[in-house]
């Protein structure tokens, strides 16, 4: 299982990405591999405002649907238009092509309020051994 | 085994939990003449007994064997062909209930998904469910969908007056207590440009029915402007249709709807005093995704053979819960097997044929009647002029209230029209918005009366009508 280290995480299992004014964000790779293969993602608009914790996208896998919870709060810039058309690629490279939405964030300070990768690491190795 | 869960150690725990004795004490607030009343039940029969009994009280109901109707808006009567009866009839198929496993269900759900198929092509959509419940449930249930196509931006729904007046009650059942606003109807006057002019950046859909309440078809070019208007604006057109129409006319999916719903009785079911009924529901492929209910997928099994599965289900309740596409995610099977074994049996040129039948029947029903003394037609021509068509359906404005005509019809044995300005019950009116006073479907059409002709109407049949008619007026 990957854990990037450029990037933080949220408990509900969403990572985001801060380069610059412009974070990225999406679902972790252990979060792609206990959906199974991934059929198709309903991201936002651009240009729609989420609140850190509203849900922003859904994912339906062969096995269920999640919603996704915004890491931080922000604006919309872009969303990845790929995943329309060839949703698996969050399956193949859930920090990479897979990416979900590109955002302005409103409120840096809220990034103190996610996992770093190593606490990341601990929160999986719990709810794997909590089942 | 009991399906009754309390053990009578748990009722026994629950009692002083809740501040009472007995179970006997739960039924307090029920006056005690009526609580436990002595049944004055008649001594048993033999089943032989019964039987003759239970026959002799079905005969005294008004029956279709027996009377001449011409009572449509909304449930019809149409021919249906017996083998509808023998497929739907089978053990393997009799059951209302839509099966989860592919493994041992393949001949319903390959049922299914022909049902859909065929609702598909009769529509002009991309993608049919299972049904829902009746033509008003999938009414209300496209609006709901619009609103989530919209992702839940836009709030306003415009429906068209001359939507069946109980679909609209439904819709604003379905929409109470939800900051959803229903527009449109509150005045019975508005036509399609008045619907068009209310839609605005808020709107989720605009709703019409064609045919409409009156039988009346919309004009092909206005329905054009419409669906370009309505998507110009962001919206979706929802189009609820009368199924046997589409033998004949347009397609809803050809002039832009988006949505369209319907009520399936007309399809293959009979009238059953008003149920269990069947309804459609199609739309683009673009919003299968928002799409309420069953639906049933051609896929392969791990030796490629084709097979049949419930597909998409992630949309449904069971597995996202309070975020499903809807809260209804069963469907009418059995009505929708009776309306897919109709539809194959018919084929395109036997619905064709139903729909010419009651196209020409109606229009000669409807010409007698305009010229008794007294009838006149009050939406075709006059001094207005450029009416619009009508299939199987016409609006007759009568010389003495429709209530009596149709006593006196049944007395002759025919049951007449729908009485467009009859007063409702207490119950449907507690849920509509507007002139409460009058409390009327159409209080513009007070003394008018809805007449539905179909191939079931032989010419015998109208000419005693006409006849009959005659007779009552003043």
């Amino acid at each position: 299982m990957k854990i990037e280290k450029d990037c933080r995480y949220a408990e509900t299992h969403e990572w985001v990405r801060v380069e610059g004014d412009l974070a990225t964000a999406g679902i972790t790779d252990y979060a792609q591999s206990q959906l199974s293969d991934v059929v198709y993602v309903e991201l936002p608009e651009v240009g729609d405002a989420f609140d850190k914790g509203e849900v922003f996208a859904i994912v339906e896998s062969v096995k269920t649907a999640a919603d996704c919870y915004m890491p931080i709060g922000g604006e919309i810039t872009e969303i990845n238009e790929e995943l329309s058309g060839s949703p698996e690629i969050v399956n193949e490279a859930a920090f990479g092509k897979g990416w979900f939405i590109q955002f302005t964030p409103s409120d840096l300070s809220e990034l103190d309020d996610l996992m770093t990768p190593e606490e990341y690491q601990d929160h999986v190795a719990k709810e794997e051994g909590g089942g | 085994m009991s399906y009754i869960p309390h053990t009578d150690s748990d009722r026994a725990a629950m009692l002083p939990e809740i501040g009472v004795e007995t179970v006997g004490d739960l039924f307090l607030d029920v006056p005690e003449s009526v609580r436990y009343p002595e049944l004055k039940l008649p001594d048993p029969l033999s089943e032989m007994e019964i039987l003759r009994e239970l026959r002799a009280l079905s005969e005294e109901n008004a029956d279709l064997d027996h009377h001449a109707c011409f009572l449509g808006a909304g449930a019809y009567n149409h021919f249906v062909p017996s083998v509808v009866g023998h497929i739907i009839g089978r053990s393997e198929f009799y059951t209302a209930y839509t099966p989860y496993q592919p493994e041992i269900s393949q001949g319903t759900l390959q049922a299914i998904f022909e049902y859909q198929s065929m609702v598909c092509a009769l529509t002009g959509m991309e993608v049919a469910n299972a049904s829902h419940y009746d033509g008003a449930t999938s009414l209300a249930e496209a609006a709901l969908m619009s609103v989530s196509v919209s992702r839940g931006k836009r709030r306003k729904i415009i429906v068209s007056p001359t939507v069946h007046p109980e679909y609209r009650t439904t819709l604003r059942t379905y929409t109470r207590g939800s900051d959803l606003a229903v527009v449109g109807d509150d005045d019975l006057t508005y036509e399609l440009d008045d619907l068009k002019a209310l839609l605005d950046d808020d709107t989720a859909c605009l709703i019409i029915q064609n045919p409409d309440f009156f039988g009346q078809l919309e004009k092909a070019n206005e329905l054009d402007q419409l669906a370009e208007a309505v998507h110009t604006a962001g919206a979706l057109l929802v189009v609820n249709t009368d199924p046997i129409s589409l033998g004949l006319f347009t397609p809803p999916g050809e002039y832009g709807a988006d949505i369209v719903v319907g009520e399936g009785q007309a399809l293959g079911n009979p009238l059953n005093f008003g149920g269990p009924y069947l309804g459609l529901f199609a739309c683009r492929e673009d919003y299968m995704r928002k799409m309420p209910g069953r639906l049933i997928g051609e896929t392969v099994d791990t030796e490629w053979r084709r097979g049949f599965v419930l597909t998409l289900s992630t949309r449904e309740q069971h597995i996202r819960r309070e975020r499903a596409t809807s809260n209804i995610c069963t469907n009418q099977a059995l009505c929708a097997l009776a309306a897919g074994a109709y539809l194959a049996a018919m084929g395109k040129s036997g619905l064709r044929k139903v729909a010419e039948l009651c196209y020409h029947k109606a229009h000669y029903a409807a010409e007698r009647i305009r010229q008794i003394p007294g009838f006149s037609l009050p939406l075709r021509g006059g001094d207005k002029g450029g009416s619009k068509p009508f299939f199987k359906e016409f609006v007759v404005r009568c010389p003495r209230p429709p209530g009596e005509i149709n006593e006196a019809l049944l007395e002759r044995g025919i049951i007449g029209g729908y009485d467009l300005g009859q007063v409702l019950s207490p119950l449907s009116l507690g849920q509509r918005t507007r002139d409460l006073s009058k409390g009327r479907d159409f209080p513009q059409l007070e003394d008018c009366m809805l007449f539905c002709v179909t191939e079931m109407n032989t010419r015998a049949e109208i000419d005693r009508l006409v006849a009959a008619l005659e007779e009552v007026a003043p």
